[in-house]
């Protein structure tokens, strides 16, 4: 039996089918895996994300702290609100995790971290916050729900208390607020607009079986995956790990190398790798053909070399298959993948493969 | 989950298999089979006139989550294979005992030993709920 979430028995109720994920009991999906998937893209879904971990740092020092922490620089977050996406580093440039940075307070900023990695990431930054006197407080009591899609907004609306409603509706992309004792952030994983909704667990109930009666469709981490994909966002433990640093997964757009004196963790190994020729490229990949890209096929780039797709799946948007995959150094564009023993052609294509509702490559 | 068809018979692999009135055999995967796998999105069906041993791979159906290989029920030859499922594998999730059938098989003789009637079928379904 693994961790229940202040939802679970929501999810059971709505006909989820429960899986094991990174040790809690999470919705796969409620029957149809593609049609949440097409209601995120069309009209508006709703996630249980509570397993996600927040923490909530707070210190006289701690924006310092975050500068020698992560490979972003918050510097660049302009005001109280602002989010910034980044990679956690070790030493030799590998990503411990990738997390969403909220600036709250002058003092104060909110953590996601993923939920898998939840206890080495509380114990690698609270060892590394020790020195700046920063406080690290996971919000293990708050909930999370992520309502994604392009009326998600507007069906959402209803449920944050009156006085911080137009607020929350005049959020910027990459902005959140404090509606009283709720977060309200618009942000997610899907690459539709949307919010996600940190708030207590007792709230979550209530907020769920509104959504649902306003016609949000309840959503698992099977569409939650196919979305992410679709919209080229990596995934941590498949795309990105200790061993492969943000340049080698397509998030080199993530590290902050100016200024040049900001000393942060992994800096020198980045430095490094940032001008090898031999770098591995992460690409896009389109099957030409019909089939399903897996995780972990062999990428076959003749008189090139090998490389590995690091996530692989069905596009439910495009109605074909795509890929993320870590390949060799080189300039070219086609690829094969070993499919059972076959070779299959690909394409290399710019990602994301699908944005807001839009298919944003040549199919 | 709806009852099982009652005139089929059942492998402990989650395929089922129709005796039709030719002598052929008609093969496909079970509701229960469909239901784990979740949304089909593509089917890999076998050559006309390939040969398939019983328990041996015979096609493959994919869904949004993974592969699954599904086996030959019974030794045998392909003689038909369910064309439709290359642009709509839907249909498995659909209609897994009719529309979407997968293959036809030419037999020869059907050794039912290794078969499972709707009974015990229903029974090992059971026992996973367990």
């Amino acid at each position: 039996m693994g961790s229940k979430t202040p939802l679970y028995d929501k999810h059971v109720e709505a006909g989820a089918r429960i899986v094991d994920f990174g040790g809690w009991d999470m919705p796969l999906h409620y029957g149809s895996q593609k049609e949440e998937h097409h209601a995120v893209r069309r009209d508006a879904g709703v996630f249980d994300v509570s397993h996600m971990t927040v923490v909530d740092l707070s210190g006289a020092r701690v924006s310092e702290f975050l500068q020698y922490l992560v490979a972003n620089d918050v510097a660049r977050l302009e005001g109280h609100g602002r989010a910034l996406y980044t990679c956690m580093l070790n030493p030799d440039g590998g990503v411990i995790d990738d997390l969403i940075i909220y600036f709250v307070g002058d003092e104060d900023y909110r953590l996601v971290v993923n939920a898998a990695t939840r206890d080495k990431d509380l114990a690698w930054i609270g060892r590394q916050a020790e020195p700046f006197d920063v406080g690290v407080v996971e919000r293990a009591e708050l909930a999370m729900i992520a309502v994604q899609g392009p009326r998600a907004r507007e069906l959402a609306a209803p449920c944050v208390a009156m006085e911080h409603r137009d607020a929350a509706l005049a959020l910027k992309p990459f902005n959140g607020l404090f509606a009283g004792d709720w977060f309200v952030a618009r942000t997610g994983y899907t690459g539709e607009d949307g919010w996600e909704i940190m708030l207590p667990a007792a709230d979550a109930p209530g907020v769920w079986d509104r959504l649902l009666a306003a016609g949000v469709v309840p959503c698992g981490l099977g569409a939650r995956d196919t979305l992410r994909l679709e919209a080229a966002m990596n995934l941590y433990g498949s795309d990105m790990d200790e061993s492969i640093s943000p340049l080698e997964a397509g998030l080199g757009w993530t590290v902050a190398w100016e200024p040049a004196e900001r000393d942060f963790i992994g800096r020198a190994a980045l430095e490094t790798q940032r001008n090898d020729a031999q770098r591995r490229r992460f690409v896009g990949l389109l099957l030409e053909d019909k089939g399903v890209l897996r995780n972990h096929m062999k990428v076959v780039v003749a008189g090139v070399g090998d490389g590995e797709i690091t996530s692989g799946g069905f596009s439910p948007t495009i109605g074909r298959s795509i890929a993320l995959a870590r390949v060799p150094a080189g300039n070219y564009d086609r690829a094969r993948v070993e499919v059972r023993g076959k070779l299959l052609d690909v394409r290399i294509v710019k990602t994301p493969f699908v944005r807001n509702g839009e298919i944003r490559i040549d199919v | 989950m709806s009852e099982l068809p009652g005139d089929l018979l059942y492998t402990n692999d989650h395929e089922w298999l129709r005796r039709e009135s030719d002598g052929s055999v008609t093969v496909g995967i079970t509701e229960h089979a469909a239901t784990a796998l979740g949304d089909l999105v593509y089917v890999e069906l076998p050559e006309l006139g390939q040969d398939v041993d019983a328990g041996g791979e015979m096609a493959v159906v994919e869904s949004v989550k993974a592969a699954s290989d599904v086996y030959a029920p019974v030794t045998g030859s392909v003689s038909a294979v369910n064309d439709v499922l290359a642009d709509e594998p839907e249909r498995i999730n659909a209609d897994p005992y009719g529309d979407g059938w997968i293959v036809r098989l030419s037999v020869d003789d059907i050794d039912e030993g290794e078969l499972m009637t709707p009974d015990a079928y229903q029974q090992l379904l059971d026992d996973l709920d367990d």
